[in-house]
This record gives C-alpha cells, structure tokens and sequence, in this order.
C-alpha cells in the first residue's frame, strides 16, 4: 500500500478547482435538460419584459437601446439564480455522505468550497452562454469581440461563484434544505431588484442606492454591460469587489463547512 | 535489518462529549497493521464517534489517536492521505458514472494523470464493477454501489481502510457479496481494515479481534473465539455481549434521531 505524494498546497488549490468543474461538467453532459428548463425564466424577461419596455421607452437607458441595456442584468441574474440554490447541493450532499468523504480527503476546506464556488461558476457559464445565443437572436446589439467575451466569461464565473459562497455560507448557517430554500426565495429578487440590473442607478431612490452600492450583483452587472454592450463601466473597480467578495465568500463558507458536516 | 510495522491505530485515554452528552470515556485501544477489527455495539455506543475521530472529521477533546504512527491532532492532511473510508450513508454521486465517481476521487487524492485511468479501472475490476463502469451510478443496485464506494476508497491504495457499518441494510447476498470482496482485498494486499457493525455473526466470521463497546467505553476486546470461550463453550458473540454489558445489541441505548434516520436513509436507499 502506498499513499501518493502530496502537492504543495498552492498547487492543491487549483487542481482540486479543476476536480470540481470536471464532475460539475461531468454531471451536465449526462443531463441536459436542467439547462434548458432554467432558460426559460431569462428568455422571459428578455423576450416579454425587454420587448415591451423596449417599446414604451419608460427607463431612460440613454442612447443604448433598452433591450440591449437589459441584458447584461438578465445574464447575471441567470448566473445569480444557478448559484444562489447551490448550497442545497451541499446540504444534500451532507446527507447523502459525499461531504463527509470529501471532508476525509486530503483537500484543505478553503479548496473544497473554492472548487465548488467553481463548479457553480461552470454550471452559470453552461447557462449564459444559452442567454447569450437567444441575446443575439433577437437582436441585442452584443460585442464580437473575444477578448471581450473571455473577460463576460470571467465576471459570470467570479458573481456565480460569490453568489454560491453566499449560499453555502447560509446553508452552514441553517444546517436544513427547507430553510434554504426559504432563505434563498428571500434574498434572490432583493439582490436583483437592488442592482442595476433591470434601470440605472440614476432612477433609483437614494435608500436603493446604498442597496446598490455594497450588492456585488451590481457590479457584476456593471462590467458584463461595459463588455457587451460598450457602455461606461469602471471594470478595475468591478473585478477587484467581485474578486474580494469570492475571498470573503469563499472563507465565510469554509470556516462553516464542518459545522454543516457535523 | 527490519523493523517492526507500526500500529494502525492507537487510541489512548479517548474522551469526547457533544455538550452533556458522553459519547466516548476513556477508550484506549490497539490496531495492529494488517488487522481486521471490528467495532461492535448498538446505536449509541459510540463506534461513529470513534470513526468520526480518527478519519480527522471531529477535532479530538480529551486523549490521544495515532493513525499509522501519525498524530491526528498535527498531521491531519497526512492521516486523510492514508485513509480509505466508506460512510454508513449510500454516499456516492448518482448523476456521474461508476467510473467517473472512482476519477473524481482518484483526482482528490492527487492519483498521478500518467497512472489515473489504470487505477480506476483496476478498482472497479476488483469490485466486480468493471461491466457496470459506464453505467450512471443511480441505476446501480445497493450492493453495488457499496462496492464502487469500496472501489472509491481503494483508488489512493490507502493503509487503513474505515469502514463504518459497510453491510447495513443490505439484503444477505449483497452483504455477502462485500465482504467476500473486502476478504479478498485483504488477502492480496494485507490492508489493516477497521469497521464497525451490529451484525454480531459478521464480525464473527471475519474479523481477527473485536471490540464490544457499550455507552461510549470498550466493554471487552480479543479474538471473537477467545471472548467467546471465556463466557461459555458454546457461546456467541451476542452472548458475549450480553455478558459484559447487561444488555443485547437490541437495546435502546440511544444513538439519537441522527443517527436512526441516517441508518433508515441508507436502508431505504438501498431498498
């Protein structure tokens, strides 16, 4: 018998982050439907609320047209509804006994959450990139460029993965599925409705605007419209929050991952 | 010159309490390297505590545990490394493969990519699961996703295998079925094994020694066949049990809701 040799933990890091997006792609390429199914709520906003308030210009976008402004707010929130239930996973996976095995394999828990923060992250990016197609069918103006749609690609997986870290961190918290589940319903359209996702923050009451201010979901928003659509967008500032917010999460849910095992 | 192998286990003075409640006082115990051990009692007296200590999941309070020579309290990424462990609960992913289910852990031990594939199907051949690889696991039988866990747990070719309550609610030829396999594994490699049951005629047919643990403390511990001749010529192990203890295996000693519905999770998972 003979154990395999460790890697550094720096280098741990990142291969338990590819482990956990290979099962998340693993796991989709064997049931495609969830993705299908879950496409449905943002072709709706796009297709019933864009169109129609494309039509009686009542938020005022500017020169962007306010379909092609919405849909950046409806890609985040396509990747804030994947992520934010992810932590009904863990809480399955607790009592299925997964957790418990991979709380007794060698990977240090900050990695074991970062990889599935990641994996929330791939299962978003499965999701968008179906929004994205439909975006681009019905006409919202989208950039071609790729180093545009690489860094789209960036903001999805880091706001997903905040937002499953939020998740989890709460499932650690509330231990039970039902509970999540009602915690989950609470915040969802809280976070939507208090960013800029669906009118600009200059529409918004001063009260929203705080609310807007510290919800990473805004930022996010922020940088997908400044690299979709072109508007102005302060993506340094956006990056760093959405990347600080992934270490506050990441650190939250970890330090409550035992208590969850337990 | 040779030295000695080291102990697989070694518990000294081992006390742990979940608030007021005692669930181990004072359990000192020795796992010799190539042994099969069973952990022997009813819910509640407090074999999954034990297990929970030495595969690192609960901080140690009061006490000492080496693992293969190795403090649990200081080398816990070490202990995990030598560990295979299957959970009491149907723990595996029933939307991935039996092969991806064995790659996933493969990858979390840090398998070498060069020899990964090898040693994933060479567990599932082991097990008996190599027909079945490709199939998704959730169309698999009770007995056999316990043995793609076993197959799980043997992918990082660990020195101490854990097995807690690896037979519970399966029917008697699924049961059969694992610990012929588990017998096997041990008579090609010469593992350490460590389990625990309430299948009191198991632990008699296949384990070396056993320990008889009641209301969080070792009631007695031997050879099944020596604790059975120092009770009566014709005695079993439920006698012995008796015997030490003053109660039966069936005894409502407690264990808690947890654990009944863990155990009836996994019984009604496994049909």
């Amino acid at each position: 018998m003979s154990a395999e040799v460790a890697p550094s933990l720096w280098l741990r890091f990142p291969s338990r982050v590819a482990t956990f997006c290979i099962v998340e792609l693993q796991k989709l390429s064997h049931d495609r439907t969830e993705l299908f199914t879950r496409a449905v709520q943002p072709i709706l906003w796009l297709l019933v609320f864009g169109e129609t308030f494309n039509r009686i210009h009542a938020i005022p976008t500017g020169h962007v047209r306010y379909l092609d402004f919405l849909a950046p707010g409806v890609i985040a929130q396509s990747g804030l509804f994947v992520a934010i239930f992810y932590g009904i996973q863990i809480i399955w996976e607790r009592d299925a006994g997964v957790l418990t095995k991979l709380l007794v394999t060698p990977t240090p828990r900050a990695a074991l959450i970062l990889g599935k923060a990641f994996a929330a992250g791939i299962r978003a990016l499965a999701q968008v990139i179906m929004v994205l197609i439909v975006s681009a069918i019905i006409g919202v103006a989208l950039t071609t460029n790729p180093v545009h749609i690489l860094g789209v690609l960036v903001i999805v997986v880091l706001g997903s993965a905040f937002f499953s870290c939020l998740s989890m961190t709460i499932a650690g918290i509330v231990l039970k599925r039902e509970r999540l589940m009602g915690i989950g319903q609470m915040i969802t359209m809280p976070l939507f409705f208090a960013s800029n996702a669906l009118y600009p923050v200059s529409v918004m009451p001063d009260w929203l605007r705080v609310l807007s201010k510290v919800n990473p979901l805004s930022y996010e928003v922020d940088a997908l419209r400044g690299l979709l659509i072109g508007t102005h967008a302060d993506l340094p500032l956006d990056f760093l929050v959405l990347l600080l917010a992934v270490v506050v999460g990441v650190t939250a849910a970890s330090a409550l991952v035992d208590r969850l095992a337990r | 010159m040779t030295f000695p192998a080291l102990p697989a286990l070694v518990c000294t003075g081992v006390r742990h309490r979940f608030g007021d409640h005692v669930a181990l006082d004072g359990i000192d115990l020795t796992v010799e390297d190539g042994e099969l051990f069973g952990l022997l009692g009813p819910n509640g007296a407090g074999k999954t505590t034990l297990i929970r200590l030495l595969t690192t999941q609960l901080p140690l309070q009061e006490g000492s545990i080496a693992v293969v020579g190795r403090d649990v309290r200081t080398a816990q990424m070490a202990i995990r490394r030598t560990l295979g462990y299957v959970p009491q609960q149907l723990s595996i992913e029933g939307a991935l493969t039996g092969r991806e289910n064995v790659g996933w852990f493969a990858r979390l031990f840090d398998v070498p990519r060069h020899e990964r594939k090898e040693r994933v199907a060479s567990v599932l051949e082991t097990m008996g699961l190599a027909d079945a690889a490709d199939r998704l696991a959730g169309t698999y039988s009770g007995g056999m996703i316990r043995r793609l866990e076993l197959a799980q747990a043997l992918v990082n070719r660990p020195s101490l295998l854990v097995l807690d309550e690896p037979t519970v609610g399966l029917d008697p030829i699924a049961r059969d079925s694992v610990w012929r396999r588990v017998e096997e594994l041990r008579t090609a490699t010469g593992m350490t094994v460590v389990l625990t049951t309430h299948y009191m005629e198991e632990a008699d047919a296949l384990c070396d020694r056993v320990a008889l643990m009641h209301l969080g403390t070792i009631r007695a511990e031997g050879a099944p066949s020596d604790l059975k001749a120092s009770v009566a010529a014709d005695a079993t192990l439920e006698d012995v049990f008796r015997h030490y203890t003053g109660g039966s295996l069936d005894a409502e000693t407690g264990g808690g809701l947890r654990d009944i519905r863990r155990t009836r999770r996994t019984a009604s998972r496994v049909g």
